[in-house]
């Protein structure tokens, strides 16, 4: 056909298919190397963050009883980590050495901590995603529910803390209760924003295609609104970390947050800075893992950082 | 005549306008009148190419021929057919891509297959007969974003093409490439229409694409856009660009365009002062 003959560009896509491999060995390598320097920088970053700390202690600045510096507060990892043990924490009668050990106990603390926030982040998510699209779908869900939704995001957390004791008591359901209410509105009104930000030529496409208003929904606003919505929940992550700490501390049998108060009702500077290291480094660990998943999944966003580096 | 009864259209062609206009937020106090008076009729296979100052109500035509918008006066017809709503018979080109990312090329092109509920093979094959024809089969397991601009307009003239439309409705598709990418382009476009037998209605505001491409170039007056006048190509196929009466041709439509574009200026500048 004289269409595919006569263009230099479906020859020059072809011919790019099959890259030779020195270029891609050459790629891979340099992928590597950024991963190293990116390791290396957050390595320096907070290693001079420990190392102020260090200092002021080092010059006597910082009292070891009310501000130990990492060196002491890291130092006895198995001192620090009986704390997490629920066993010796509330049972009268109950030996230092009974039930799990150190190691064991900060695992399913941290364990717990993170199954909560997890579980609320995605009940939250699924939630919010469903009720912004309903309320774009459907005119009378938008006039209906948006006003209640607006009036209740700016509504503190901690405002909600009696509404989950009175609701669910003590136990998972409040803490997990606590994230997602902390979440909902927020991301409802994110989800709304996120669709009104649609580009109408995709809907436009859709429709001349004949698609139905539920198809154009399912198989274009869904899928168009994913990457904001995935960096939506990149920034309520910590957002979730913060709250179920609250939840946790008013009697959740353990958790991170249990932890916490412990080391506030006994004066224990340092078990709430090893406590803080810990959740630091989860809060960290996720991040990066949801960075990654957000770099596969929507591998066709433009890479901004980038240019605004080379400003 | 029965109440409610559409009004019927004798004529078969392709698209036909009677008196169309459109008010953009007609009753509102934001309200203001694109496009009046429209009367066009488009014969099936013709390529007719809308060429006018930015803002005279191209885009706006074409969205009402889609049926994508209301017309707020007058009637369109499409082969006896009352325009109403979209239809896959008519399909729309955009000048930005308008791929969706997050499929790749063949699915792209087989999307409003996919609305119907083809089978995964149907969708494959007429998207592999479709990107054939647009010179992109290689590239039909890549994403959009791997693509050049050129060749992302060419997918998106693979989707069109499709659904088999009769007629397709190009804004300003080839506005966003470089010189020579639009000028493969144009050959490009011109062997997709004389392949396909469909009629295709081009905006562009470039007088050398209206001269390459159109049987006739509707000439519009600026706000609210009007038919000025229509000229008819008389060109053989393939032509050639640099002959005489080429030549006249541009000049011609260039001053039937400076007016208008003077005339649109005169009024921004009025609507700045007032502002
Ligand atoms: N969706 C819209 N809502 C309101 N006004 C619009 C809309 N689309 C276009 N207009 C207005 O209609 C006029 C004609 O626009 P358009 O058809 O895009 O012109 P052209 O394509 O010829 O440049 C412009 O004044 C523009 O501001
Ligand atoms: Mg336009």
């Amino acid at each position: 056909m004289a269409v595919v003959t006569r263009d230099s560009e479906a020859s020059g896509a072809a011919a790019g298919t099959s890259r030779p491999a020195a270029v891609s060995r050459f790629y891979t390598g340099m992928v590597n190397l950024e991963w190293l320097t990116k390791a290396w920088w957050t390595i320096l970053s907070i290693s001079l963050f420990a190392g102020i700390w260090e200092l002021c202690w080092f010059f006597g600045w910082a009292d070891p009883k009310l501000l130990p510096p990492p060196h002491i507060f890291l130092g006895n990892l198995a001192e620090q980590g009986k704390f997490f043990n629920t066993a010796t924490r509330w049972q009268v009668g109950q030996a230092m050495n009974a039930g799990p050990s150190a190691f064991e106990s900060v695992m399913i603390t941290v364990g717990a901590t993170t199954a909560r926030v997890f579980i609320g982040l995605a009940m939250a998510s699924v939630l919010a995603i469903g009720m912004g699209v309903l309320i774009r779908y459907h005119h009378f869900f938008d006039k209906l529910v948006l006003p209640t939704i607006t009036l209740l995001s700016p509504v503190s957390p901690i405002a909600w803390l009696p509404v989950a004791i009175f609701l669910f008591g003590i136990g998972n359901a409040p803490a997990i209760f606590m994230v997602v209410v902390a979440l909902f509105f927020h991301m409802v009104l994110a989800t709304v924003a996120q669709i009104d930000g649609v580009s109408p030529n995709f809907i436009n496409v859709a429709r001349t295609m004949g698609a139905s208003k539920r198809q154009i929904y399912g198989r274009v606003i869904v899928p168009a609104i994913l990457p904001g919505m995935l960096q939506v929940l990149r920034l309520n992550l910590f957002g979730a970390w913060m709250v179920v700490l609250v939840a946790e501390s008013t009697g959740v049998g353990y958790g991170m947050g249990q932890v916490i108060m412990l080391a506030r009702n006994t004066f224990n500077p340092s078990l709430v800075f090893f406590t803080i290291a810990v959740i630091g480094v989860l809060g960290f660990a996720f991040d990066w893992l949801l960075r990654q998943a957000q770099r596969r999944i929507l591998y066709w966003l433009p890479d901004t950082k980038e240019k605004l580096r080379g400003l | 005549m029965a109440f409610d009864a559409p009004p019927t259209f004798s004529s078969k062609d392709a698209v036909v306008c009677r008196g169309v206009g459109k008010t953009w937020a007609a009753g509102t106090k934001r309200a203001h009148n694109a496009l009046t008076d429209i009367d066009l009729d488009v014969a099936p296979g013709e390529f007719v190419v809308f060429l006018g100052p930015s803002g005279c109500g191209k885009s706006t035509l074409l969205y009402l021929i889609a049926g994508l918008e209301d017309a707020t006066e007058g009637q369109l017809w499409s082969f006896g057919d009352l325009v109403e709503t979209p239809s896959p018979q008519r399909s729309l080109i955009f000048q930005e891509t308008s791929l969706f990312p997050w499929l790749t090329v063949w699915e792209n092109v087989s999307f409003g297959l996919s609305i119907r509920g083809a089978s995964k093979e149907e969708r494959r094959t007429v998207a592999a007969e479709a990107l054939q024809r647009v010179g992109l089969k290689a590239a039909m397991d890549k994403r959009p974003d791997e693509l050049s601009g050129g060749m992302r307009q060419r997918v998106a003239v693979a989707r069109a093409l499709a659904m088999r439309p009769k007629v397709l409705l190009m804004d300003e598709p080839f506005a966003a490439l470089d010189v020579q990418t639009r000028a493969r382009m144009q050959d490009f476009l011109l062997d997709v229409w004389r392949d396909s037998g469909a009629s295709v209605l081009f905006v562009t505001h470039h007088i050398d694409e209206a001269v390459a491409l159109a049987d006739r170039v509707v000439v519009f007056t600026s706000r609210p856009g009007r038919i000025k006048t229509i000229v008819p190509i008389d060109l053989p196929r393939p032509r050639n660009l640099f002959s005489r009466q080429a030549e006249d041709l541009r000049i011609q439509l260039t001053d039937l365009l400076r007016d208008e574009v003077d005339r649109a200026f005169a009024e921004q500048e009025a609507l700045a002062v007032t502002a």
